[in-house]
This record gives structure tokens, sequence and C-alpha cells, in this order.
């Protein structure tokens, strides 16, 4: 296993990487009062380029990647990041271009921004699309913030927002962001909402309820239509979390199902690259009755060409400065260019063959949480292996070993392996995968010490994360 | 175009072996009438049409390769060393996901605790986080911590020297919550504290140096004021700023925040940048976002997992720190490289080219008939002229020369110079500000 | 699991030791396992007020963050400072070094609501 030294364990005093010009030697002094300047350097590494490049370049061989092993991770839709989505959005008319630059000047992006605004509402059958948020929970809070302001014009105060138990973690948090309290419904044994305890739990006083469909569990809520028309009924919005698009993208629109506000993951259905934790972004589309309270601002045809709007007096205000994450948008402008509507519809289509598939070849080892098809991921149960002393912990360890990203585990069920092949994975990965479960299953029956043991390959084995939480050292040299 | 390789006779192969007849029985649970027929989208593109296009989108912008810009105002054009692109674009990096498992993910995540720890010693703070949106929101990520860290407490104080936008998010985000924003004046380009002694009920006072209009402000004196007042201090900072000026840590700042955007990263028509958030060690457990922490393996082996995981909103759902899920963790990557690049001196060096090439810019723009300098406080490399003509004229005529002369507000013209801007330029800028025709 | 007799418990797994007009409070021995091994404790501040059924005080495991609600109410007269560097007594301790904070009782009639060590053990099914 190899050890990487921090980059300040290989600082050398005097030795550096980049050098300025000379700008001359007038002392700060002379610019700033005394008071005002730093008294102590910050200790920031003090290597040359060489020693940089090669430090990343061993920081990045340790990690797994899409573009080197399969990602199976349930709701997180780990597809293949094109590079020419890179390359584009790198190109310097789209990267080198500053937020104030006079529109005039920019006309190529905000046309790009506009166009994607429009695909954006075609394909969820929305009115309208903001596209300033940076994720998904982002995106969240925006909706949130506006359904809020929408009841506010409508002279009533409401403090409730429903949210399936099976919800994101983002769902609840976003809503009480926004001060509402957060009611949960439960869902039934063949995984959708009770519709019942749903009806129940949905008085005057509920604002909106979220919905993701499919839902976490992979199905597709049957009765959302339902669910939609009494919520409506009451006089509550409908938010749809798209973290699950990959399933429907061309198949069904969450507009036509009757959702007032949604929002998408570029880094989920649209293939912008997930950086090791962002940046994504998280645009989100709302019906006419949600239009006024869009964020500002919203891109505006004029005579000369596009501007930005500020003048919206009901919109909520901004939840960043300038317009949004655009290098991001911009490859999702490039993805939805490539594919086109039967190119969408194509992935929706593989997506569901190749997770039912999964599910199907792996039910003898893993039985399926629910038995009917699945959509773009399925549940998959490991909780059986506790009798051998194995937890899907274990499974997801040992499955590093076999060269496979773990799937999501534990969540939403308790127990079980969530898995999201997406579209761009080729049958004989996918077979692969099949037989390292296999293995891995065999070897639980009879030799379940090698899957606690697990991982036993990586550059790391497993990590005592009570001591990273109690003896807390996120800085280096200053543990607290 | 698609990136699908099974082909037609592959999934056809499949959806056999799953033991339906065809594709449709697999979504049967979707409605029929809820089917989509067609989508009015553009045609698709094959990867040679692809790049034709978006490189005539690209062609109708203007770069700023193509122009001499003098644009900050909140984004900044700075010197990226050509060692960062290659090192972020390695797929390993760019395609890899939030690193839960940790074991696969010890690249991500020991970048991200050096990241920190850079963040820390930059800011002079105890503690950073993993990166936030922008500095905007983590702004505003500050206002709700300071709220929820003293819950009887029900007013933040807002310099209004802060940028606008910053300003505005502040409140977009506080919105939902039963809280008073009190928004303290600006004299001679610098806010006035004098409104917090006599208030008891402040949870935050938030201040940021340099300001929107380029001064430096008196924070050391602002955080005495505030902490005099029961409240804690948040100070929005300029990354590259701090290679001269006091850093937060030195002047009790509680909070430390900032858009990290001039660390190595394109300024990108506004984003994707990267918000920083540092704080001292009392307020870690309070901390919005995702940390990194140094622990051990089962052998005892250094190790890098992600940590008070219990805070964040995929645990604690609604009563989480925050909502934030996906970061800016590949920005945060670009900060760390950047930051080494420059190393301990270049940090102070950047500091003092982009201090002396403003000034001498201000100064000779000063000399102009017809200009001044608005403001007599310090500044660091972003200043206000007030010039003798709207300032959006101005600038319309600098364009038409090739030249981006600021950001305009009526009279008055914010410009900024970093090390970007040669002499050459500054001669360039100011001959064509003094035949600007009145 | 350890349940002792004197105390008093709630259905969300808090206990109370009563000192005269003086509530002792802390988690109990089941909550302390279904957590596994606590890395923080967040406590009330010396002389706040707690209310029952209303959260008093967090505890974080790397898995979970779980909400102590205040058996009785009243005001806060001290709490536990060892526990800030050494959470883990909660797991190795609950009932004695372990315990969290003191209430001094505003209404101890509220004691009669709480289950005794026999109605606890049945309701965790122990």
């Amino acid at each position: 296993m190899r050890r990487d030294r921090l980059i300040f364990e290989q600082s050398t005093p005097g030795h550096r990487a980049v050098t300025f010009p000379h700008s001359g030697n007038s002392p700060m002094e002379s610019f700033l009062p005394a008071e005002m300047l730093r008294q102590h350097e910050a200790d920031l590494p003090e290597v040359s380029e060489l020693d940089v490049v090669r430090h990343f370049t061993h920081l990045s061989q340790l990690n797994f990647s899409v573009d080197t092993h399969f990602y199976p991770l349930g709701s997180c839709t780990m597809k293949y990041n094109p590079k020419v989505n890179d390359y584009v959005a790198a190109l310097p008319g789209m990267a080198n271009v500053h937020p104030l630059q006079p529109v005039a000047t920019t006309q190529g992006l905000l046309q790009l921004l506009a166009e994607l605004e429009q695909f954006l509402c075609e394909i969820c059958g929305m009115d309208a699309f903001t596209l300033q948020p940076c994720a998904g929970a982002q995106g969240e809070l925006t909706g949130m913030l506006m359904i809020h302001a929408y009841h506010k014009t409508k002279g009533r105060q409401r403090h409730k927002v429903l949210v399936p138990d099976s919800s994101h973690g983002t769902n609840p948090s976003s809503a009480h962001l926004c001060g509402y309290e957060v009611v949960m419904v439960p869902s039934t044994s063949d995984g959708e909402v009770d519709l019942a305890a749903f009806t129940k739990a949905l008085d005057e006083d509920v604002a909106a309820v979220m919905f993701t469909n499919p839902n976490t569990y992979g199905l597709f809520e049957s009765r959302i239509v339902e669910l939609a028309r009494v919520a409506h009924a009451k006089g509550a919005l409908l938010y749809y979390d798209g973290a699950n698009l990959n399933a429907l993208c061309g198949l069904a629109r969450p507009g036509d199902v009757g959702f007032d506000v949604v929002h998408v993951n570029t880094h989920k259905t649209f293939s912008t690259p997930h950086g090791g934790g962002g940046p994504g972004a998280g645009p989100v589309g709302v019906k006419k009755i949600l239009e006024p309270f869009l964020p500002v601002p919203r891109l505006r045809r004029e005579r000369n060409g596009w501007n930005w709007d500020d003048n919206r007096p009901q919109s909520i205000g901004r939840v960043r400065a300038f317009y949004g994450n655009i290098g991001i948008l911009v490859r999702a402008y490039a993805y939805i260019r490539a594919h086109g509507f039967e190119g969408l519809q194509r992935n929706s289509r593989a997506a569901i063959v190749n997770a039912n598939y999964l599910k199907e070849k792996l039910k003898q080892d893993f039985p399926p949480a629910f038995d009917r098809p699945c959509m773009h991921e399925c549940i998959l149960m490991a909780s059986q292996y506790r009798a051998n002393g194995i937890l899907p912990r274990d499974i997801a360890k040992r499955l590093l070993d076999y060269g496979v990203h773990a799937p999501t585990i534990e969540w939403p069920v308790h127990g079980a392996l969530m898995i999201e092949p997406t579209e761009t994975e080729s049958r004989s990965t996918l077979d692969k995968f099949i037989e390292a479960m296999r293995q891995v299953a065999q070897e639980i029956r009879s030799d379940p010490e090698k899957v606690k043991g697990a991982p036993q390959t990586m550059p790391v084995s497993r990590l005592d994360e009570v001591k990273a939480a109690r003896e807390l050292d996120i800085v280096f040299s200053n543990p607290l | 175009m698609d990136y699908i390789p099974s082909t037609e006779a592959d999934l056809q192969t499949m959806i056999a072996d799953i033991g339906v007849r065809d594709f449709e029985q697999l979504i049967a649970s979707i409605p029929r009438d809820l089917r989509v027929a067609r989508l009015n989208l553009p045609p698709p593109l094959t990867e040679l049409e692809l790049v034709r296009e978006l490189q005539r989108l690209a062609g109708q912008n203007r770069s700023l390769d193509q122009l001499v810009s003098f644009l900050g105002a909140g984004g900044y054009e700075h010197f990226i060393p050509s060692a960062i692109d290659p090192l972020v674009m390695r797929g390993e990096f760019y395609t890899a996901y939030t690193p839960y498992q940790a074991e696969a993910s010890q690249g991500t995540l020991q970048a991200i605790y050096e990241y920190q720890t850079m963040i820390a010693r930059l800011t002079g703070m105890d503690v950073s986080n993993a990166s936030l949106y922008d500095g905007a929101s983590a702004l505003a990520e500050a206002a709700l911590l300071c709220l929820n860290a003293a819950p009887q407490r029900k007013a933040v104080a807002i310099s209004s020297a802060i940028h606008p936008e910053y300003r505005q998010t502040v409140r977009t985000y506080l919105q939902g919550h039963d809280v008073e924003i009190i928004e303290l004046p600006v004299h001679d380009g610098q806010t006035d504290v004098g409104a917090l002694a006599d208030r008891t009920d402040l949870a935050a006072v938030l201040m940021q140096s340099p300001n929107y209009f380029g001064c430096v402000e008196p924070m050391a004196q602002a955080a005495e004021a505030a902490h005099a007042a029961g409240s804690l201090f948040v100070a929005c900072v300029n990354p590259i700023s701090l290679g001269v000026l006091a850093p937060p840590g030195e002047y009790g700042a509680d909070i430390a925040v900032g858009e990290g955007q001039p660390l190595g990263i394109p300024v990108g028509y506004g984003g994707p940048w990267l918000g920083f958030f540092a704080t001292s060690r009392k307020l870690v457990h309070r901390i919005a976002g995702r940390i990194v922490g140094c622990t051990r393996d089962a052998y005892g082996e250094r190790g890098f997992v992600l940590t008070l995981q219990a805070r964040e909103q995929h645990i604690r759902r609604e009563k989480a720190t925050s909502n934030i899920c996906t970061n800016q963790a590949l920005m945060a990557l670009r900060a760390c490289i950047y930051m080494s690049l420059i190393g301990k001196q270049g940090l102070r060096e950047l500091a003092e080219l982009n201090v002396r090439r403003a000034h001498l810019c201000a100064k000779t723009i000063a000399h102009i008939p017809g200009y001044r300098l608005k403001y007599t406080a310090p500044f660091f490399n972003e200043f206000m002229v007030v010039c003798p003509i709207p300032a959006q004229t101005v600038c319309d005529q600098l364009l038409a020369e090739g030249i981006v002369a600021g950001h305009p507000m009526g009279n008055d013209l914010l410009v900024c110079v970093t090390e970007t801007k040669s002499e050459a330029d500054i001669d360039r800028f100011a001959n064509a500000l003094m035949r600007v025709k009145r | 699991m350890n349940i002792p007799k004197d105390l008093k418990y709630t259905k969300t797994h808090e206990w109370a030791r009563v000192e005269g007009d003086v509530a002792v409070i802390g988690i109990t021995d089941h909550a302390q396992h279904e957590l596994t091994d606590i890395v923080y404790v967040e406590l009330p501040q010396v002389d706040a007020r707690v209310e029952t059924n209303k959260e008093s005080a967090i505890v974080e495991s790397v898995k979970a963050a779980s909400d102590i609600y205040a058996p009785v109410s009243g005001d806060v007269t001290a709490v536990n400072n060892e526990l800030a560097a050494t959470p883990e007594l909660l797991n190795k301790d609950p009932y004695g070094k372990g315990w969290m904070f003191k209430v001094r009782m505003s209404d101890p009639g509220q004691l009669g609501e709480l289950l005794t060590a026999a109605q606890y053990a049945k309701h965790i099914g122990a």
C-alpha cells in the first residue's frame, strides 16, 4: 500500500513553483495602514511544480471514479461524463468571460442559457426554469422559498410540508431551512406512498408535498396522479425532486403529472461530472403560478438581444451571486443537444433495462425488496446475511476488492443495497458485476471473515470513524 | 449521438433474460396518458456537429483573452498556473463521486483535508469545511449558523458596503426565519459600526473586507464592537488580499467566509466558483457542509474520512446544520493545487503585486483632469473612480477600443487591477480615459 | 440490558434520578447501545430552562444524532463537563459518570408520569 505524505510534509523552505514579475520595492506600509497588515505569513506549502504534479497525480490514483470503475450507486446516476462537454465548456468564449461584461459581449452564452431553460421546460413539462441553484439541495431551497412566497401572496400562511419517509435527507432539511415543519408520510409494503395516510395528513396547513418519482425505492408511484389531485384540492403545491429523472427522461414529464415545481440534478441526469463532490447544478422549473417568484435575474429578450432583468418585484431574491454554475450548465446544454429527444428516450430505456437485468440476475443471492419491475435502480436485500455476521457495509467494502465501487447501502431501506447501473454500462460490465456479487455471496456463506475484513486491496483498510469524530483532526497540525 | 454501448440486439437479449415480453412491460406502472409522444428539442448532433455549434456560440462572446478588462465587483481575473488543469482534469478526480466510501476515495479526501488546512492557515482560523457553493451563499450560511448558536437573539447586522448580491442572498436565505436584518451605513467607503453599541439582540455582525467599493475595513475594531454587543463576528474576505492584509483569525473573527474564485478558478461567467467557510474551534459542530478528518485504519495507517456527518442532511434530516449535499469539491481541489503552486512566498508576492499595480493605476487616473478617486479609505486592488460623465458612457467608448473599463454605477466606476494588468495596459487605459468624449 | 430499579424512565430512553428537588438526567443503557460509539454531546447551558418533551440536548454518534428530551421541566443547575473531552462516558457508564445534566424541578408532580424500571423494561422489550 502506498502511503502518501501530505503536501505540507513535503514542504522545504525556499522552494516554490510559480514566480511573479517584479513589481518594485515600495513597502506595503506606503499603501496600507500598518495595523491592517498581516503579521505572520500564511503557512502555505513550499514545493516545486514537479512536487505538486507528482503529489496530486499520486492522489488521483488512489480514487475510484466513473472513468476507471463501474459505480452503481443508487440514486446518484453515475453515468459516463462525455469529454466533449468538458472541451466545449473550456472554450475561452465560454470559460474566460466575466459575469459583469456588457451583455453585447456575451450573447452566445445568454443564447445558450435561454435555450437550456427552454429544453428543460420541454423535458419536464414546466413553464419556466431558473438555472441559478448550484445543486439539487439549493434547488429544493429555491423551490420551497417560492412556495412560501406564493402562499404569502394568497394571504395565508401554511406551516407544514409533507415528505415520504423514504425521501432523500435534503428534502426535509430544505423544507426546514425555509421555516416549515416537516411531516413524514409512511409508505405501504408495496413501496409506494400510503394514499390513505397521505390524504389524512393533508390539511389546509400543508404548504407543499415533496415527491421523488420514481421514488427512492426505484418504483414509479402508480398513484401519483391521485396524490397530486388530493394535494391540489387542499391548496397544497407539489414539489418534484428530480434526482431520479434518469428513469423518466423522454418517457413522462413531471409537469404533466401535476407538479408545480421541479428541480433537476445536472450531475445526475445530464451527465455533468461529479468532481468528487461537486460542482453540480440544480435548475428549478415552475408552472406559471410560481413564475413571478423565480430568483433574479431572469433572461429577457430585448430588441438588441438577450439581457438580464432584475426588475421582478415578487422574486424571492437570489440564492447566490451572479447567474449559476455556468460551466456546468454549458455541459448540460451540450449533452441535450447531442442526444435530442430520441437520445434522451433511449437513455431512459437502456437505464431501465440495465437495472431490471441486474435485479433478475442477482435475485437468488440478493432478493429484491419489491417483487415487481423496477425503474432505473433496484433495491436488493442483504439483511439475510446478518445471520452470517455480515452487514451491507461489509459487502460494499468487499466489492471494492473486486474492482467495483459499492452500491448505495442501507438507504432508503435498512439492510439493503440500492443499485443503479445507468445506460452507459455494457452488458459485459454488468455481467462482471453480477459475477462479483455472486462470489461475494458465496464468500459470505463459506468464508465470511474475508468479507468482514474487507477491503484487503485498497490503499487503506477500514478507517476508524469514531476516532475521526472524537479526536477531531480536520486541519493538519492543529488537532482540536 | 448517445453513449449507450448496448445495441438494440443487446437490449432485446437482456429483456428476454429479464423474463418479460417487451420493454413496455417494464414501464407498465407509468399511466398511458402520461406517456410522452415527442419532445420539441433540436435534432441530435454528432460530436463533430456539436463542437461546431458550441464554437459558433462561443464565438459570439468576447473573452478576456481578447479584451483588457478592469472588471472586479465580485469576480477576479487572476493568473491561473497551467499545472492546475491537467491535474484537475484527471478522470480519477473529475469523475469520482462524493467520498462516502473512504477506502476508494483517499485521493479526494486527502486533497480536501489539505484544502481545509490551507484555508484555515490562510484565514488564520481553527477549522474549515470542504467548501460551499460560493461566497454569497457561504455568507448566508454563516448568518444562519450564528442565529442557530444564539436562539434568543433575533437580529443580524450586515454592512451595506458588502456586495449587493451577497446581501440579497443573505436576505433570501433568512426569509423563512423570524429575524431582523439591520443594514449598517457606509461613510467614505467604510462601514460605520456605531449602531452596534446600542443593541443587545444581535446574533451576527457581517462585514466584508475589502468591501464592495474596494475599501479595506477596520475589521479589528468592528470585531471588538460586535463582541462587546454579545454578537458573533463574520468576516467575508478576498483570499488573495490575505497575502498582505491581516487575516480574520488575527482580529478575532468567529467565522471567515468568502469567494474562493481568485484561487485558480476561471471567471467562467460566474460559476462554478467556491465558497470557503472557516470558524473558530468552538463552532465546529455547527458548521454547514462536509468536513474531512484524519484518522487511522485497522492497521494503524493514516487515512481520511468524511467526519461529523451526523450534522448533515443525510442523517440529521430536518435538524441538519444545513441542507447542503453536493458542494464544490473540484473547485476546492483547484484552490488547493493553486495554493500549493503559488506557495507561501508566492501569495505574499502576488498580493503585493496587486497592491502596487492597483495603486499605480489609481494614481495615474487621479491625475487625469475630470477624474478623481471617490474614497480616501485604503484599498487592496479595487477602487472607485468618479468620472466626469456617466460611467456607462465611459465604458461604452472604451469597449470600442477593446477595454472593459470597470463596473459602472451612475458617475462612479469600480475599477479592479490585478497582476494580469501590465503597466502598458494601465497606460493604455489611462490614455483612453483621457480621450473620452464628454 | 441494565435498567436500575431506583430510577425513573421516559419512552424516549432518558432516565431521571431524584435527589431532593433536583433530578439528575441521562440516557439509558439501551439508548447508548443503539447509538453506538458516541462522539459528541451538546448540553444545555446552566440556568437554561428545559421543558418536558422539548429537545434539551443532542447526542451524536458517527451514524446518528439524537435529540434528548428532559423528563421533567425546570432550570438546569449543573451540566457534566467531562462529556466534552470524554463523550464515551455515555457508552461506558450511562447511569453513573455519564450523567448529562441536573434540573431543579418546577413541577415534581411530573415524576408521576414517568415510567418505572419495570415499565421501561417492558417498553424496550427487555
